[in-house]
């Protein structure tokens, strides 16, 4: 068997593994959709507003409704105590003027 | 020109890979990693994205939040009454809900009033949804359920704001594939919550503001602003949009693991970039020597780019993958869990990116392949005698 042969049968396995994987992503993203509906109605009855996804600090459980502009408060993207906390972007300052200027006296 | 010659010029190839084996085994392992930590956080970031959007679809089309001295405070119910009679308003119920942190297990749940209940049909939810004047029941997200060992009909204790225990039985619970929703709700009547968090009479946590056309929520949000000066409107839109933004490429997660391995990559292609060994200078003298062309060496080269970077990008991708939807990206786990006691135990729906996977894939093996021909192109375009001898 010539070597190119392996190259191409290694390749021609990988596209079959990535066909596989587009077909089960195709069902599995069609199942959520599916059931979506039932999550829809939980977010519509109870009011929710956030997802679940980490629950240690106020800004990170509900990053919508946190009060990001409290004076002295830690807010995504700080360094802060919790690790998740700087896994979520900092608020879109590019409105605001944050240019510092030293000058020589 | 048969297809043969370029054939034979890739088995070629393939040998001469195989002579520097553990050089090359060793560029694909980085290689492969690279493409490995891109994809899973181009697959994660995407997934959490798309997952987001859809269920906050049917989210309060606008909140009212009261702010006193620059945080959230409690807001009046008689403001709900005046901003229903805003044009345009079609519906204002107060929220009553909260935080509470349970000391036993040490973890912090949301507390939540449902003033209506689910539809039976619903499959995501077992058991009764507390409603208003349901005394003594409440209904638990599965992630409180696998911390206090509880299920539907056992109790649980929690403390009440002036110090006396409240015993709740569990009449429902949300399944565990309504994690990403639910996992540390506990669902129960207002009047228990007001009990509990000990809420004073005529105040919400906030206000949910329905209106008859979404497109004049902002017009709406502008009118509560002025008639209520210390409140804080925040549109659906907005929400959706904190999800864009948190899962977006400015997030610190994605953008400091993929800094990371970007610049693992450009440093990578730039030592081929640079230059070739003594040994590889040698090889194309010799070939040149025998009398190979220069658009045979080159051709040489682009397939040498293509079977390393292809087999990487190939590698990479299908353990990207493999890593976020069936080992639950336990590598990212740690740093998305924090500190948080509960945390959902979720199966992200593999919702896939074909642009940004071809976007990696032509950032990624194009600027490799060119990385690997350039340089010999300088070299093959010498003298065969200057470079053998160096």
């Amino acid at each position: 068997m010539r070597r190119s042969s392996f190259f191409f049968l290694y390749v021609f396995f990988c596209l079959l593994v990535i066909g596989a994987i587009v077909f089960w992503s195709e069902r599995e993203g069609s199942r959520f959709i599916a059931k979506s509906p039932d999550l829809q109605e939980i977010t519509a009855v109870l009011r929710l507003t956030d997802i679940s996804f980490s629950h240690d600090a106020r800004y990170t459980r509900h990053p919508s409704q946190a009060d990001l502009f409290s004076a002295f408060q830690d807010y995504p993207g700080s360094i802060d105590h919790f690790p998740s906390g700087s896994v979520t972007a900092p608020p879109d300052f590019s409105l605001l003027s944050t240019r510092i200027t030293v000058r020589k006296r | 020109m048969s297809a043969d010659k370029h054939i034979n010029i890739l088995d070629f190839t393939i040998q001469s890979l195989l002579r520097r084996k553990f050089k090359n085994a060793g560029i694909i392992l980085v290689f492969s990693f690279v493409i490995f930590i891109a994809g899973s956080i181009l697959f994660l970031s995407y997934s959490f994205k798309r997952e987001a959007v859809l269920i906050l679809k049917d989210a309060p089309e606008l909140i009212v939040q009261r702010t006193l001295a620059g945080r959230h405070e409690l807001i009046p119910e008689k403001y709900a009454e005046i901003i229903a009679r805003f044009p345009g308003v079609s519906d204002v119920s107060p929220r009553y809900w909260g935080y509470y942190y349970d000391s036993l297990v040490k973890a912090n749940y949301t507390v939540i009033s449902a003033d209506r209940s689910l539809q039976t049909s619903n499959r995501l939810f077992r058991g009764q949804m507390p409603g208003e004047g349901d005394f003594g029941n409440a209904a638990i997200g599965r992630g409180i359920a696998r911390a206090r060992f509880i299920d539907i009909g056992d109790d649980v204790s929690l403390i009440a704001a002036d110090g006396k225990v409240m015993d709740f039985r569990i009449a429902g619970i949300f399944e565990s594939e309504s994690e990403l929703l639910t996992s540390d709700l506990i669902v129960m009547s207002r009047q228990d919550l007001s009990r509990l968090f000990g809420f004073p009479g005529g105040v919400a946590t906030d206000l949910s503001v329905s209106v008859s056309n979404e497109t004049e929520a902002p017009v709406i949000a502008r009118k509560i602003r002025d008639r209520f000066p210390d409140t804080r409107p925040i549109l659906r839109s907005e929400i959706l949009r904190t999800y864009d933004a948190v899962f977006g490429w400015r997030s610190g997660l994605i953008l400091t693991l993929f800094a990371g391995a970007m610049i693992a990559f450009i440093i990578l292609a730039w030592d081929k970039a640079t230059g070739l060994s003594a040994e590889e200078k040698k090889e194309i003298g010799i070939l040149k020597a025998i009398g190979w062309e220069t658009s045979d060496i080159l051709e040489i080269k682009f397939w040498e780019g293509l079977v390393i970077s292809l087999t990487s990008f190939l590698t990479g991708i299908i353990l990207a993958y493999l890593h976020v939807y069936f080992l639950g990206a336990s590598l990212f786990a740690p740093a998305l869990k924090g500190w948080s006691v509960i945390y959902p135990e979720f199966r992200l729906a593999p919702f896939i990116n074909m642009y940004q996977i071809a976007t990696l894939m032509s950032l990624t093996v194009i600027p490799y392949i060119a990385s690997t021909i350039i340089p010999s192109w300088k070299a093959s375009i010498t003298d065969p005698d200057e470079v053998v001898r160096g």
